[in-house]
């Protein structure tokens, strides 16, 4: 399956945080491939087992599967749907978008704005609030109730589109190209040796506050883990030191939240193996499945790849699908370059 | 169906092409004299019967859109709006670019990035840029040039119970509901101008109004609704489903009231749903037609739009049904005399 296609498939299925059963359905399709076991834990993250040869070490990889999205607060009397947001949701990004709300069956609506002759000048400088916006769906508030009610998510419109150079755009980029890179990882790893047991984790809520890693990396307890994330793609109104590029591969972080042993050894497979990389800095939280991965149990050593991609949290996020493929063949040797390798000395300080 | 390709074709004002050549496509055989002016608006005659009046419709083929202002050096596009555009709704939309329609998105920087305080300001068009996925202005360079129009990704969707969603109904509404009205057997003479560049100043229609001699003008519009919730009724102009939208009064002609009732009364002779335009805000082709050469008399029925000149315009079918069928029952009503 081409790279494009897969991540078409996983960005238009929905799974707004706490709300993913959808996509895990069909992510779950795609790992089982490629690994030995599969598993959901309680909180409803996707474990996937591709055993090594000597099963001496544990490698977790995590990508988040959840997206932010919306969630239906009240039907009103004349059928419009009132919402709040889950997860960072910029309000200006929301008018006049199609949306799917995920009741007992998904009703399309759209997302509404007062014509010109209700605004002033004055008004159209202000941005609307989410209070002020409504879902129009085109039913009275009687049928409407059958079909929906309180609490159910709703999703933006969005099938992925393909741009110049093989970028692409869509919704949920953020981060089922995250998935995608698992998916890769896994497909590379299939005909080749490698000593670490290998489990590719779909997280959810990350973006509730990175909770589905919580509890994966504590059933797992690994070695070492890694958050396959995105990054912010550089855009001329953003500064060039909080930003990466596309396609100029994966971006490796440093900080705090990230093991010295493992960011200094992913700059060495991707030396060695001709993969082109960046780096970016944080300064305390990585904001990614790697920040709570790194204090579980007794520890964890951490890193972060980070895909880059422009306008993070609209429904126009934008990837290069070279730095995907780049990244899935970058971890498939990095876990190759774990044979014979002793955790206890490598990992040490 | 007609009205879903006349929407999702591109005609934005100035660049009305792919819609004049739907049109002219669909009347072929069907009228008796067909032109294109010099503007590019089209006038198409079909004769009725001997001593029959003779009356003119008219529709705007243009929208309301984009155009390419410049490159910048990251390759990114700056464009200018043309035609009445509310920036706030262009953020997080894919758009189609240049003759050739290449995909582009207006991005906007991500909320981790932003100070609070920015969340609550509009982005301007100034901010906004389109991104086609080059990164260097002598790539973007390839595939667009500066003067390029650009059209909403809008396309035509049924949605609730007889809802259309698309980009453009103001007034390719208009333009649907004459062409069927002039493929149809027709009592009186009728010209149908499909004009251009009306949400620019009516500038079509003020050369289509020079070229025709008419008892009558009747405009067919997509008109703006906010018949939502939190909009006081006085405010709401129109409502969806309750049949075509009479003008009174707009920015660009007070309308004869003789002609508006002899139009309310045949709506409720035939028991057509109607309503008033509740607002002098706004203007149309009436405004060129009824001051051209010595004056010709015009009335103005539309389609109530909501959310109109954005990418999800919405209507009922009901109404573009109603409006459609008001037009023709007058048309029948005139050519029996006693109304003009």
């Amino acid at each position: 399956m081409k790279t494009k296609e897969l991540i078409q498939i996983l960005t238009e299925a929905s799974g707004v945080s706490g709300h993913e059963e959808e996509v895990a359905g069909v992510i779950e399709g795609y790992l089982k491939e490629f690994c030995d076991e599969l598993k959901r834990d309680a909180l409803g993250n996707i474990i996937a087992l591709k055993k090594g040869t000597k099963g001496n070490s544990k490698v977790m990889l995590a990508a988040h599967m959840d997206e932010i999205g919306l969630m239906v607060k009240d039907i009103d009397e004349n059928g419009f749907v009132r919402f709040t947001n889950i997860g960072g949701v910029d309000q200006r990004t929301l008018l006049c978008q199609e949306v799917i709300i995920h009741g007992k069956e998904k009703v399309y609506g759209i997302i509404g704005v007062k014509p010109p002759h209700l605004t002033t000048a004055e008004e159209r400088g202000k941005a609307l609030t989410i209070e002020e916006l409504m879902i129009d769906t085109g039913y009275r508030q009687e049928e409407l109730k059958d079909l929906i009610s309180v609490g159910d998510v709703v999703t933006i419109k969005r099938n992925l589109i393909s741009l110049k150079n093989d970028w692409i755009s869509g919704k949920a980029l953020d981060d089922r190209v995250g998935v995608a890179v698992l998916y890769a990882c896994l497909k590379e790893l299939q005909d080749v040796n490698h000593q670490a047991d290998v489990y590719c984790v779909a997280t959810v809520q990350e973006e509730m506050g990175t909770r589905g890693a919580v509890t994966s990396t504590y059933g797992i307890d690994p070695d070492i883990g890694i958050a396959i994330d995105v990054g912010f793609g550089r855009t001329p109104e953003l500064s060039q030191y909080l930003t990466i590029e596309l396609d100029k591969g994966p971006a490796f972080t440093t900080g705090p939240n990230i093991h010295p042993a493992v960011f200094d050894s992913l700059k060495t497979v991707a030396k060695d193996n001709y993969i082109s990389y960046q780096v970016e800095i944080a300064t305390g939280s990585t904001g990614t499945d790697a920040w709570p991965m790194q204090i579980t149990n007794a520890g964890v050593a951490t890193g972060v790849i980070s895909i880059p991609l422009r306008y993070m949290h609209t429904s126009v996020e934008t990837i290069s699908i070279s730095d995907i493929e780049k990244s899935g063949k970058l971890l498939a040797k990095y876990i190759m370059s774990l044979n014979d390798k002793n955790m206890e000395e490598f990992l040490c300080y | 169906m007609l009205l879903e390709k006349l929407v999702n074709a591109s005609g934005v004002s100035g660049n009305e092409k792919e819609v004049r050549k739907i049109i002219l496509e669909e009347l072929k055989g069907y009228v008796d004299e067909i032109k294109v002016d010099r503007m590019g608006n089209i006038i198409a005659k079909k004769n009725g019967k001997k001593d029959q009046p003779h009356v003119v419709l008219a529709a705007h083929m243009d929208e309301v859109g984009l155009m390419v202002k410049g490159i910048d050096s990251a390759g990114l596009i700056k464009f200018a709006p043309v035609g009445g555009v509310d920036a706030r709704i262009l953020v997080s939309k894919v758009v189609f670019v240049g003759p050739d329609k290449v995909p582009g998105v207006i991005g906007a920087k991500a909320i981790h990035m932003q100070k609070p305080e920015e969340r609550k300001k509009a982005l301007s068009i100034d901010d906004l840029y389109i991104d086609i996925g080059c990164k260097k202005q002598e790539e973007t360079e390839k595939y667009v040039s500066v003067g390029d129009y650009i059209v909403f990704d809008g396309r035509y969707t049924e949605f609730g119970k007889n809802r259309v969603k698309a980009k453009a109904l103001d007034d390719r509404v208009g333009c649907a509901i004459m062409i069927d009205i002039l493929k149809m057997d027709l009592p009186v003479t009728v010209t149908g101008t499909f004009t251009v560049q009306e949400e620019i100043g009516l500038r079509g229609a003020a050369v289509a109004a020079n070229q025709v001699n008419a008892d009558l003008a009747i405009i067919l519009e997509g008109t703006t609704c906010s018949d939502v919730s939190d909009v006081e009724p006085h405010l709401q102009v129109t409502e969806l489903d309750k049949g075509p939208a009479i003008s009174l009064m707009d920015n660009t002609s007070i309308y004869n009231r003789k002609w508006v009732d002899s139009l309310v009364r045949t709506a409720k002779e035939n028991n057509i749903p109607w309503q008033y335009r509740r607002t002098t805000f706004g203007g149309n082709d009436a405004g060129r037609f009824h001051l051209a050469k010595s004056g010709t008399p015009c009335v103005s029925l539309a389609v109530a739009c909501r959310y109109i000149h954005s990418p999800v315009s919405v209507m009922s079918k009901d109404d573009f049904k109603n409006t459609k069928e008001l037009v023709i029952k007058y048309l029948e009503k005139m050519s029996k005399g006693g109304l003009l």
